[in-house]
């Protein structure tokens, strides 16, 4: 199975008897609805692993890192020991910002999904 | 009764008064069953987030922080660092498919998902049980706080705070709660913001003294030396990062988002205010560091938050700092213990209280439950002495981590998971960890490496539960619910599709 799925020219607001007939695709366990609905997963899947990935080598690699170069937690930034800068106040921000990253990615691909399925989009009419 | 005590006790009353007042306010919205529970699912992101937030916040990361990290130094700050970052994973893993679920509580989800009344069972027996351990420290922490505060025997803060949370929960429900639990938020940011930043104003006057120096490893983030230590913090790491979601307070308030969209919105305006009030344990540690040795010496570090401003501050201005960091604390009780009585209620009234009120279903058994899932915890808190609350806690994470996190995340992600695979996982996991802990509780800690792995078990219980969960499932490939797909389709599509 091919990892991209991609309807041409799917009009991006059809009628509503449509998108319920696309979506019963998927409900309905039809070919075309298995490869919609494992297109999502495995989008959003993805997407769930990389950011933990990402987590694991940033976050996750510090203890290592302290463990293996201990002359790290004497060095001072703005008079503060590394490890209370990362770990106390750092690790706020960079965690909202990879939170942030997520929402984003997350709704792009449910969009692509409604299109896919041709659902109405409430994104696009807010004009967001 | 001394002028010492004044503050602590104009405090405790202001709180109590507070919370029973804003539970009544929000008692006028609170009529149907829906409402008791998950607040008829109206409660938007801001305030939701600050009801999560509010409740989130026990006396383990009010008080039990700073202790810590006076103690302990750099590798307790891995605590709060796991507590938020456990947002970030629950955002990620489950936060949307779980509010589309459209199920009440964790055993409701479990049993939509794998249509076995078995797993809904397994379920309730394992939120109540973490529930109620959670429960014990809080209470036991009340009747500390108050002891340290105003003087007062221990039962009795014990006993004011399961009266409040009682009169809150029965009376109002969920929505009330969610207006309770929101204010508690701003309150406990308050209590350790402003006392923080007076206290560094007054050491900034004294001409910034410095603590001890570097070299005694305060600043290490590693716990101890070698493969242990290491082995100690990874498994901290992990238990705190997959534990959140697992837990049933937490899981509970994700029903009360209007949908997906609003439930990842909740989650990250969560992990800002969990942020914003993890900067400040830090301060008071170093402060400790500074003005209260005799705290170390006494080895009564969990009152840091407490008795920092006297130690620094004499006279009214010292006083008022006092009251409000006693206020601070006493809200964490609150907030958390009614949190835990609302989930664990629900889950009591879904499945036995409804059972015993056949006459009148609904509101009257929540009742019945509420006072249940309170009276139990509050009795256990009484009999049982020294459980410890950073045990406790840590406890449940790792119990959270090792059960709910796998059957949530392979149910969310995963078709071919089974209710026999379920049952198998959850009680590997909950057997692994859970009897790990309960042995470290008993006192039973040998040395090197078997006392690491039993002390913090995460890193093994759980992959070990994963492992179980889906080795059982594909071996039971055919009791793979005919539903299954159906149900992920509604998990991950979004609403605006019309399901």
């Amino acid at each position: 199975m091919t990892e991209r799925v991609r309807v041409t020219g799917p009009p991006r607001h059809t009628s509503a008897g449509r998108a319920a007939s696309r979506l019963g695709d998927v409900h309905e366990q039809t070919a075309l609805g298995d490869v919609y609905l494992r297109s999502l997963l495995r989008a959003q899947l993805g997407l769930a692993a990389r950011l933990l990935a990402l987590l694991a080598v940033t976050l996750g690699v510090l203890p290592l890192a302290f463990h293996l170069a201990p002359s790290l937690i004497d060095v001072r930034l703005l008079g503060i020991p590394l490890p209370w800068l990362l770990l106390g106040v750092l690790v706020h921000p960079f965690l909202l910002l990879l939170a942030w990253r997520y929402i984003r990615s997350a709704e792009h691909n449910e969009r692509v999904f409604a299109d896919l399925v041709g659902g109405p989009d409430p994104q696009d009419e807010d004009g967001a | 009764m001394e002028r010492a005590d004044v503050p602590g006790l104009v405090a405790v009353v202001l709180v109590t008064l507070a919370t029973l007042a804003i539970g009544t306010w929000g008692l006028r919205f609170s009529r149907t069953t829906s409402d008791f529970f998950v607040a008829s699912r109206t409660v938007r992101p801001g305030l939701n987030a600050s009801a999560i937030g509010g409740e989130y916040l026990s006396a383990a990361s009010f008080l039990g922080i700073a202790g810590l990290l006076l103690v302990g130094g750099a590798d307790m700050l891995w605590y709060p660092v796991g507590w938020t970052a456990g947002y970030l994973v629950l955002l990620v893993l489950v936060a949307a498919p779980l509010r589309r679920s459209g199920a009440y509580t964790l055993p409701d989800f479990a049993e939509a998902r794998l249509g076995s009344g078995t797993v809904r069972a397994a379920c309730s027996l394992l939120v109540v049980g973490i529930g109620w351990l959670y429960m014990i420290p809080q209470f036991e922490g009340a009747g500390i706080t108050l002891r340290s505060a105003i003087g007062a025997p221990e039962w009795a803060g014990s006993l004011v705070v399961a009266g409040v949370v009682l009169a809150n929960v029965t009376s109002g429900g969920m929505r009330s709660v969610t207006f309770v639990q929101a204010f508690q938020y701003w309150l406990k940011l308050t209590a350790l913001l402003v006392p923080a930043a007076v206290l560094v104003a007054v050491w900034w006057g004294d001409g910034r003294p410095g603590g001890p120096g570097g070299g005694d490893g305060w600043s290490n983030p590693v716990a101890g030396d070698g493969g242990i230590g290491l082995y100690t913090t990874y498994s901290l790491i992990a238990g705190l990062f997959l534990g959140t979601m697992g837990l049933p307070h937490v899981v509970v308030r994700f029903y009360t988002n209007p949908d997906g969209h609003a439930a990842r919105r909740t989650t990250f305006v969560v992990l800002a205010l969990l942020g914003l009030f993890y900067l400040w344990p830090p301060v008071y540690a170093a402060l400790g560091r500074v003005y209260g040795d005799r705290l170390v010496t006494e080895g009564r570090s969990d009152v840091l938050v407490l008795e920092l401003p006297r130690a620094m501050l004499d006279g009214v201005g010292g006083d008022v700092l006092t009251g409000l960091v006693t206020a601070g604390a006493f809200a964490a009780f609150l907030s958390t213990s009614s949190g835990l009585a609302i989930a664990v209620s629900g889950v009591l009234t879904q499945d036995v209280t409804s059972r015993l009120v056949n006459e009148q279903r609904g509101v009257p058994a929540f009742r019945l439950a509420a006072m249940v899932a309170v009276v139990v915890p509050v009795v256990a808190a009484l009999l049982v002495r020294n459980v410890g609350v950073a045990q406790s806690v840590g406890l449940a994470f790792a119990v959270a981590a090792s059960t709910f996190c796998p059957l949530l995340v392979l149910g969310i992600w995963w078709r071919r998971l089974t209710d026999v695979g379920a049952l198998a996982g959850l009680a590997a996991g909950g057997i692994g960890a859970g009897g790990a802990a309960i042995a470290t509780l008993a006192g039973y800690a040998p040395g090197g490496w078997a006392g690491a792995l039993l002390a913090q078990p995460a890193a093994w219980s759980v992959p070990v539960a994963v492992l179980v969960m889906a080795t059982v499932s594909l071996a039971t490939a055919d009791r793979e619910p005919p539903h299954a797909r159906r149900f992920l389709v509604r998990l991950h599509t979004p609403e605006s599709l019309g399901r």
